[in-house]
Parts: C-alpha cells; structure tokens; sequence
C-alpha cells in the first residue's frame, strides 16, 4: 500500500541512521563515510516518501478515492477498541505532500547546512524520525493514535530543540517547550477521554458519524452541565494551543529557535505547529456543533496574529522575526477555522508551509554565510555576495505578505474574506486585526530584508570578506520550495477554496450551512479584497521609509515610544509574567517539598532518623562495656541472684 | 556451754563466702586480690560441704571438698601463670588498668 510506504519510509531512514549513531569511528574517513550512508538513508527515505505522497495526492484528492487502511489492532479493552490504521482522505493527502515534502526539501539542505556538524547521524535519525510521528499523526483514523503522533513529534521537537545540548540555552529551551506542550496536551488528553465518555468510541469516523445526534448532549463538569460538544473542542483546543504556540502557550516557540536552523524551518514552521490547525481542521464535524468553541477559536487566533506580528517588528534576531511570523500566521490559520472556513485554513497551512520553510532555510543560508551570526542589527549590505538567497528571501516575503500572485496572496486573502463574510461579531474582529496583522507582516518581512541585505554592512571585515553563496545542496531545496511558494496558491485555489471545493474535500471537511462564510467569499465587496494588498503596500512602504530612506529613524521612535517599545521588545512580558506566576512558585514548592518534605520529613523520620536511634542505643549499650571485671562479675552475680530467686519463688516456695 | 550446731558453721560459710564476693567488688587494686577472693569463696563452699557431710554422715561430701581443692589448686597455679604473663606484657596488673575490654 502506498499509504504505508509514505509512513514508514522515513521510519526505516531513521533506524538506519540511529543505528549508525551507534557505532561511531575514531577515524574521521570511516565516521564520514558513515555519515554519508546516514544522510543518503534518510534522504532516499524521504524523497520516495514524498514521491509516493504525491501519487497518493493524485489517486485520493484529485480522483476522490478516500480510504482507510487497517494495519493490526492496538488496543482492544472493553467498549474501547482502537486500532493501527492509515486513513488517507483529501485533508491527509493535503497535509502528506507538505509533511513529505518540505521534510524532504530540509533533509537535502540539512546535507549542507549541518557539514561541520560532527554528529550527523543522530540529527539525521531524529529529523525523520520526526517525520514518521507527522506522518502518523495526520493518518490517525482514532483519537489515540493521533495522540500517539502529537506525542511523538513533541518528543522528536525536544529532541531536536535540545540538539546542540552542551549549550545551556539550547537544553532550557527544550525544556521549556515539552513543559508548555504538556499543559496543552493535558487539555488533549481530557478531550479526549470526554470525546470517549460521551460518544464510547475515539474512531474517527465513528464519532464523526454519531455527532449530529449528539448536538444537544449535556456533560457534568465539576457539578455543573455543560454542552458536551463545546467541553470537548475547548479541551481539544487547548491541545491544539500548545502545540500551534497559540497566545497564553507560545512562550516555547520563539525559544525553540535554539535549534538547528533545518529543525526550525521543518517542526517550528512549516509542520508541527500547524498540527494544532490539522486538528482542528480534521476534527471540523465536532467544532461545527459548538458556536462557542468556534468563537473561542477564533478570538485566540485573531488575538495570536497581531501579538505576534507586533512582536515581530521589535525583534533583532533574524530566526526570531521569522518564529513570531510562524506564530502570527497560525493564528490566521485557527480564525480561518473558527469561522468555519477550514479549507482556507488549510490551504493557507500549505502555502505558509512552503514559503515559511523557504524563509527559515534562507534565513539558513544567510546564517551560514554570515559565520553563524543571526543579530540582524549585525548584518547588512550582503545581498550583492548572496544574490541567489536574498532572490529566494524575497520571494519567500512577497509570499508571506501576500502579494500577487505568490502563494500568501491567495490563502491569506481567502482567510480574510472569510473573516468578513462571516457576518459575525467575532469574524469582523478577525478581519480587522487580520488586516493589521497584514500590515504589520509586510512591515516585519521587509524590515528583515532591509537590515539582513541592504544598507551599510554592519559587520567586521573579516565576515564580510567571508561572505559566500551556500552551495548547491542547500540553493536546491530552496528553490523548490520557492517554487511552491510562487504556484502553491494559484494551483490550489481552484481546489482549495474555490468552485471545486466541495468534490476536492469530500467527506474530509464537514461544515454546516449555518456557517457559509467561505461560499460567501465570492460574494464580498471590492474593497475587502483589495483592502489585504493596499495595507500590503503600505507595509512594505513603511519599511522602505524607516529603513533605507532614513535609517535613523526607528531608533528615535523607540526612544521616543520607549514604553511601547520595551514592552514588545520584551513580548508583552508574557515571560516575565510566566516566570512569576509558575516558573517561581514552581521552583518555591519544588524547594520547599525536596529541603522540607523530603530532607526534613521523610529522611528526618526514615533513614536519618532510625539510624540516629540505632547510634544513640549503640552508644549507650557500648558505655555499659566498662571494661573492668568487676563490673562484668557484679553483673552476673545479679543475674545469678536474678535466677535462684526466680526459681525459689516459682517452683521451690 | 554453747554447742556449735550446723547452723554456726553454714554462718561462717556465708561471711567467708560474702567476703570473697566483695573481695571481688571492692577492689581496686591488685588482680592477686580477686584470685584470693575466689579461693575464700571456694572454701567458703568446701566449709558448706564438709558441714553437711558430717551432719547427714554422708562421706561423699567430704571426697567432693577434696576434689574442689584439687581444682582450686590448678586454677590458682594456671591464674597465677596467666597473671605473671600479662605483667609482662602490660606492666601492670592493677584492676584499673585491666579495661582492654571497653566499649
């Protein structure tokens, strides 16, 4: 089956590749043969996977043929039966060519990137083993092996954070991000153990099936009834939160950027974190009972979009502009679903998955050619030395802010104007901060490209003369990718968004007719779908003004702002906030339970405590051995007497 | 005239028997003392026999007094020996010193 080909391919890779990573060489021709064999495993893995994908894209989204392929039975308990099994419809083939894809794209580039590395195969293993837990999760036919998947990936994501783990900052920052995700994935788990109490099954297809005649299903939750379906997809949400960095749990994102550049353009941009969005896309027959869980979903992702995109302005790092950017964009991803509009979400998940992939590989590159600097305030004046990249950069911008006709133009733009046709409330705050988020993404985008390649060169002469284009195996993937962020849109529009949208997603997608905000796409007024574009310009202009025509500038309207400017510079203390509210008590309690519970109590009264008795006992029965034979004579002269007056007493008298 | 019956002579045995015990006890200074204390306390005891003996005119009594010194002879030459020995060694053999044993 070609389904499991695409799944299993990169876990084979990543076997090969660990085994390797066990048998290390002192000799450096060994070990780099060795490391040659692991990065043409997983690479050859990857690009049939990715091969296959596309077949698989073909047969079951373009020619409709959804299926389910069962492959043995996990858990079989009572009422719960859950089984290993592939379900491949148009949202899984959809997902499969962008997990595959860019997976493979970052794999190649990874050759390259990751030369001077010296331990090649480890990092190898854990990308595609991080592939294989993506690609499980996304062909989850049950809630459990969907939680198998979003474990996995969390698990491959610390690894990979942590890689470099002699760095402290790296460690802290893996840390940090399975910590956050477990407060998510807390969330998950209770959906998915309501989802179990409420309908008796976590199959996909079954719940699916049993949702409309649930509707009005009431659960108690801490002795209060609540709509059943709004618990579940808040629970859920909460889920999709952690691990999309949404507003309240994003900490860990932009502190994921300690990783390997090739790990952030893979996990932090173009597939975990839209795990979130999947799932929510995937789980649309359930969200759309809930009005609720809807608006909820909404107001998060509007809020995240213009958080993030207000941050993204401030920031110095270049890896770090490019996080906030992820973060702000998968907010428009979730108000794309909460107003019902999944498709567009969805559409916006794969052009976002190429063009952010494209601008984290070439921030990569620039890295790379910069001698690992990524402060951009260090950076400048390089786009004549990296022509081929700062091209591929600005191809990547135009797609992110969604100029015509790159791939951001169509999704982002669809989004929107589902926002307003949403005629709701809660669309139309979506659809303004949507617009301020674009003007704020154009901004970012180009600030970025203005400090990182135009200007004065800001760093010493000895990186300037060491200024070079990367080579082949890392210029390659990033053209492909640039290509799909330049056709991505226009390609998928039709299918995606468009007037075969309903064959192309079949039974994938369910949206009830209460909720038509993306057929009412095509009916809104000219100026909301200009409206994207001109804040587009103005974006871009803004930046043109602020950091080419007068460079100075920022730097007196953050003196002037400087309480605006600290407090975005600073991420809306969200850190500090965390720091005080959980991080402090955390380590308080921890303190207080290791010094108090466990040093004073447990120990106090257990080991250190019964081996004081032992000792004092010890040492009073040892100070009973005198030593002196009178002693011992008296002693036993008492016993004696002890005795026979025993004996005379009991058995004589 | 008074007549010096059994129980004058199981008297005496007891004083002589109770001074070799505090002999023993009170002590302080020379381990010849405890080994006098132990020979008063096994005559002490051979005193206790032969009365008996010559009351019940049993003989047995009087053979086991016999043995009793034949033993307290040997234990008096072989602790004599062990205490000339461990002058000797130690140099001493004040009771005080003798607390080689202590916990």
């Amino acid at each position: 089956m070609l389904a499991t080909l695409v799944v299993f391919l990169p876990l084979i890779g990543s076997i090969t590749a660990g085994i390797i990573v066990f048998m290390p060489s002192d000799d450096k021709e060994v070990q780099s043969r060795r490391d040659s064999a692991a990065q043409i495993a997983t690479c050859t893995g990857l690009v049939l996977s990715a091969i296959c994908a596309i077949f698989i894209f073909k047969d079951v989204a373009l020619g409709g043929h959804a299926y389910t392929y069962e492959l043995f039975t996990w858990v079989d308990s009572g009422t719960l039966e859950v089984s290993w099994a592939l379900k491949v419809d148009t949202l899984t083939s959809v997902m499969m060519i962008v997990v595959t894809v860019v997976s493979a794209m970052v794999h190649i580039y990874s050759i390259g990137y990751m030369h001077h590395d010296n331990s090649i195969p480890r990092f190898m293993c854990y990308l595609s083993l991080f592939t294989f837990f993506m690609l499980m999760l996304i062909t989850a036919s049950n809630l459990m092996q969907l939680f198998f998947g979003w474990e996995g990936v969390g698990l491959a994501s610390y690894l990979l954070i942590g890689f470099w783990y002699n760095k402290p900052s790296a460690n802290a920052a893996a840390i940090k991000a399975f910590l956050v995700n477990r407060v998510g994935d807390f969330g998950f788990a209770l959906g998915i153990f309501a989802v179990f109490m409420l309908f008796d099954t976590i199959n996909l297809d079954a719940i699916f099936a049993a949702a409309e005649g649930k509707k009005d299903a009431v659960l108690n939750v801490f002795g209060g009834d609540f709509h059943a379906l709004t618990v579940i997809c808040l629970l859920l949400f909460v889920g999709a939160m952690g691990k999309s960095a949404q507003l309240g749990l994003h900490t860990w994102l932009p502190d994921a950027m300690e990783g390997p550049t090739p790990v952030s353009a893979l996990i932090h941009a173009a597939t975990m974190v839209t795990a979130g969005v999947f799932m929510v896309a995937r789980l649309s027959p359930l969200f759309e009972y809930s009005d609720t869980a809807l608006t909820v979903v909404t107001l998060v992702g509007g809020s995240t979009a213009i958080f993030a995109a207000t941050v993204g302005c401030v920031q110095n790092d270049i890896k770090r502009v490019i996080a906030y950017s992820t973060c702000s964009q998968l907010g428009y991803m979730f108000f794309a679903c909460g107003v019902s509009a999944y498709s567009a979400g969805i559409f916006h998940l794969m052009t976002h998955g190429f063009f952010k992939a494209l601008l984290f590989l070439g921030a990569g590159s620039v890295i790379h050619a910069m001698s690992d600097e990524q402060d951009m305030r260090k950076m400048g004046g390089i786009w004549k030395h990296i022509k081929v990249t700062y091209v591929l950069m600005w191809i990547g911008s135009l797609a992110l802010a969604g100029v015509w006709p790159f791939a951001g133009y169509y999704s982002k733009d669809t989004i929107l104007e589902a926002a307003y046709a949403s005629h709701t409330g809660i669309g139309l705050y979506a659809f303004w901060i949507g617009i301020a988020a674009a003007l704020l993404t154009a901004f970012y985008s180009w600030r970025l490209l203005f400090m990182t390649f135009h200007g004065a060169p800001r760093a010493d002469e000895k990186v300037m003369a060491h200024v070079h284009e990367s080579p082949m195996v890392i210029i390659l993937p990033l053209v492909v990718l640039a290509a799909g962020a330049c056709f991505a849109g226009y390609l998928g529009y039709e299918n995606f968004v468009g007037h075969n949208s309903a064959e192309f997603w079949g039974n994938s997608i369910i949206v009830l007719d209460s909720h038509p905000a993306l057929e009412n796409v095509h009916h809104v007024p000219t100026w909301v779908k200009y409206l994207p574009l001109v804040v587009g310009a103005i974006g871009i202009a803004l930046a043109y003004v602020l950091y080419i025509m007068a460079p100075s500038l920022p730097g007196m309207i953050a003196a002037r702002f400087r309480f605006i400017y600290q407090f975005l510079l600073n991420k809306w203390y969200f850190d500090e906030l965390y720091d005080m509210l959980f991080v402090r008590p955390a380590f308080k309690l921890g303190r207080g339970l290791w010094q108090t519970g466990d040093g004073l109590l447990i120990d106090g009264v257990g080991p250190d405590g019964v081996s004081a008795v032992v000792r004092n006992v010890a040492r009073r029965a040892a100070a009973l051995q005198t030593g002196y034979l009178y002693h011992y004579a008296f002693a036993m002269l008492i016993g004696v007497v002890a005795l026979v007056s025993w004996y005379l007493f009991a058995h004589v008298g | 005239m008074l007549e010096i019956g059994l129980g004058h002579y199981l008297s005496v045995a007891a004083i002589l028997f109770t001074l070799g015990i505090f002999g023993i006890f009170l002590n302080r200074k020379n381990v010849i003392v405890i080994l006098m204390s132990i020979e008063l306390m096994l005559l002490a005891v051979n005193i206790n026999l032969v009365a008996f003996s010559s009351y019940q005119g049993n003989l047995v009594g009087q053979v086991f007094a016999v043995f009793v010194l034949t033993v307290a002879a040997a234990e008096a030459a072989i602790g004599l020996a062990i205490l000339v020995v461990y002058f000797r060694n130690r140099g001493s053999i004040a009771v005080e010193d003798i607390n080689m044993m202590k916990g």
